[in-house]
């Protein structure tokens, strides 16, 4: 359905690709941000503090550090992959065939 | 033979024989039939691969015995080995699959120079290498326990099995022995560790229940003279477990044997999604560890308080014969235990066996025993046998081929290959018998070295189009120069003095500081000489946007504004 925006999106050069990457780079910073804030934030910086709640036999801080980043981590993938796609869609760059297909 | 001999002969040949067989059926099929091979590997099937790829015997036998010294500190493993997957999805595999170049020498050879080339291939052997050193202390570490030999015994075996894969050839290439290897290994892992927290807590999910022994492990932690279990930095000081981390999250980003396989995605869209499924295949295994570590800290010191020393468990026995663990001379009843020797505890035992001595230490039947060992040698063949192939193709290939004799023919690329990769081993046995630290910190160096070297020049010559050759290979020395000073300082490799570090910054950490430094004196040096080549500034733009550009040409034309600029 996005195939006949593919041909759309050529002219005029510059434009276009500098909105593209512009929107890529600040998808990316604001992931970015999360994941310094959930390891190193949480995780090591702030981890004193943290620690003085606790959860379900975890302190805070710890629970962060051992187990909350890394599914924070994952959603962070997740989100950048699904969100790229569709910019990737929108712009016309989405890798796909002669019948315009997913590849 | 005892039993848990038995049962570990039985899983570690059943399950070579799964890899040999899959290896050669996917063989049979790819010639029969062009369709799979076009086809390509799903991606979820791909990410499989990557996690055990990337899961090396650091991960499997070593960390969950680390956290469970360390306690809260050992943390920087669990962080800084899967936060790296979020940079490596973001800032590098998409770009890198775009480019179409298949190795990270190959990569920045024709982004920089041919000289910058050389001198990544030197650092993916330094760094391939010390990989290694670890994989052959793990794999030892295995054998030496179900052979009852000592560990130089265990080496040794262990480094034949891992040369014989990893000259049988073109393995490595065929993802679907690595997704056998990834279901061995996490399957090995998560068996015992749901029995455990089952039998402890009455909850089956490992990553939940530990929360409720934290307690009582701060509680006999502290009878016995040890640190608080969830208190921060009682080992290690803030600014270290900073450094350290970031070292291995860069540093998983940097490592050549980890970044050729998201070149196996059709796409780059695919190497994305690979990136995803790799970091949730890896943290099934990253979420568990925390938990093994508790509950075997737990269990181990339960076991052994207060107790007489011709009363102590049956594992103790059998894992003094590797002399792994020992027990002082002249001691009654056990009242203090370390992992280290120096510490002069009544009962001293190895990091590294926690993991693969989990099961004998919470009593559970012989079978899951055998199947830990196996999942431990498949973690240590699937990475040493990738590991082995990087340094044999930058040797032969970026090195020999490129630098020496250019009209080398298959055959003799080949053979140099296959020369590097029996050097490596034999070196590697000898470092794998006195490893300077235990498996999982030798493997943080490897990190702490692509830190220093690959995550800098790949990201500069990804988002920086100014970024040359001269301030590539300037920043790229520097970086080494500082992080391998550091490291040779620090600790003791082949026989050098060891000294402490500076502001408690550990060997580990340094790569941090050495990535800082590599960015620095890259874009000094490449702001004080000549932009790179037109054409290469066209070809950074392109990796930008995943398809082909929507209408040929328009990268080329000359009167593009110059932004995108990050």
């Amino acid at each position: 359905m996005t195939h006949s925006r593919y041909d759309e999106h050529s002219p005029p050069a510059g434009d276009w690709r500098r909105e593209y990457w512009r929107k890529n780079l600040r998808l990316m910073m604001i992931l970015l941000s999360v994941w310094f804030i959930v390891s190193f934030g949480c995780g090591i910086l702030f981890v004193e503090q943290l620690n003085k709640i606790e959860i379900a036999g975890f302190p805070l801080g710890f629970w962060f550090a051992q187990q909350g980043a890394i599914y924070t981590f994952l959603v962070l993938i997740l989100i950048y992959a699904v969100r790229m796609d569709r910019l990737d869609d929108e712009y016309g760059v989405s890798e796909r065939d002669e019948d315009g297909e997913r590849l | 033979m005892s039993e848990i001999q038995l049962w570990t002969t039985i899983f570690i040949v059943l399950s070579f024989g799964v890899y040999i067989y899959i290896a050669w059926r996917s063989r049979v099929s790819e010639t029969e039939s062009f369709y799979v091979a076009k086809h390509g590997v799903p991606t979820v099937a791909n990410g499989a691969a990557i996690a055990a790829d990337w899961m090396s015997a650091a991960s499997f036998i070593s960390m969950a015995g680390l956290i469970a010294f360390l306690g809260s500190d050992g943390s920087v493993y669990l962080m800084g080995w899967t936060g790296g997957y979020v940079l490596l999805a973001m800032l590098l595999a998409p770009y890198l699959r775009k480019w179409g170049k298949y190795t990270v020498p190959e990569f920045v050879g024709e982004r920089y120079s041919e000289g910058v080339r050389t001198l990544a291939a030197a650092a993916a052997v330094i760094i391939s290498f010390t990989y290694v050193v670890g994989q052959m202390n793990g794999g030892g570490i295995v054998f030496s326990r179900f052979l009852g030999i000592g560990l130089t015994g265990g080496v040794l075996i262990a480094a034949g099995v891992i040369f014989l894969y990893a000259v049988l050839g073109g393995m490595k290439g065929i993802t679907w022995t690595q997704v056998a290897q990834y279901t061995v290994l996490i399957i090995a892992y998560l068996i015992p560790a749901v029995a455990v927290a089952q039998q402890v807590t009455g909850i089956p999910i490992p990553q939940v229940s530990f929360g409720q022994i934290l307690d009582e492990l701060n509680a006999i932690g502290a009878q016995m003279g040890l640190e608080q279990y969830t208190e921060a930095f009682a080992q290690q000081p803030m600014l270290d477990m900073f450094l350290v981390t970031m070292a291995l999250m860069i540093g998983t980003a940097g490592l050549p044997h980890v970044i050729i396989r998201f070149y196996t995605t059709r796409t780059v869209r695919g190497s994305r999604h690979s990136a995803f499924w790799a970091l949730l295949f890896i943290s099934l295994l990253y979420t568990t560890a925390p938990a093994v570590g508790a509950f075997t800290k737990l269990n181990l010191l339960e076991g052994i308080n207060g107790t007489s020393v011709n009363a102590l468990p049956q594992w103790i026995e059998n894992w003094a014969r590797t002399g792994l663990v020992s027990v002082k001379d002249g001691v009654d009843t056990i009242n203090s235990v370390s992992n280290d020797p120096a510490a002069g505890a009544d009962l001293t035992i190895n990091n590294d066996i926690l993991v693969l001595a989990s099961p004998e230490i919470a009593g559970l039947p012989a079978p899951i025993i055998g199947l830990v060992a196996a999942g431990g040698m498949a973690a240590a063949l699937s990475t040493a046998a990738g590991l082995l192939l990087v340094i044999s193709s930058s040797v032969s290939h970026d090195f020999y081929f490129r630098r020496i004799r250019k009209h080398a023919d298959d055959y003799e690329r080949l053979t140099v290959g296959r020369i590097a990769m029996g050097l490596a081993v034999i070196v590697a046995i000898v470092a794998g018998i006195n490893p300077p630290a235990f498996v999982a910190e030798v493997v943080a160096f490897a990190f702490g070295l692509a830190a220093c070297s690959f995550f800098p020049a790949l990201i500069l010559g990804i988002f920086w189009k100014r970024c040359n050759a001269k301030g590539a290979a300037a920043g790229m020395v520097a970086g080494l120069a500082l992080t391998i000073t550091y490291m040779i300082y620090t600790l003791e490799v082949f026989g050098t003095a060891e000294h402490e570090g500076f502001f408690g910054i550990s060997p580990e950490g340094i790569g941090t500081i050495g990535a800082a430094v590599n960015f620095i004196v890259a874009i000094i040096v490449s702001k004080m000489t000549a932009p790179p080549p037109k054409h290469l500034e066209e070809m950074v733009e392109n990796i930008r946007y995943p398809a082909a550009t929507p209408r040929m040409g328009a990268a080329a034309t000359p009167d593009r504004p110059e932004g995108g600029e990050s």
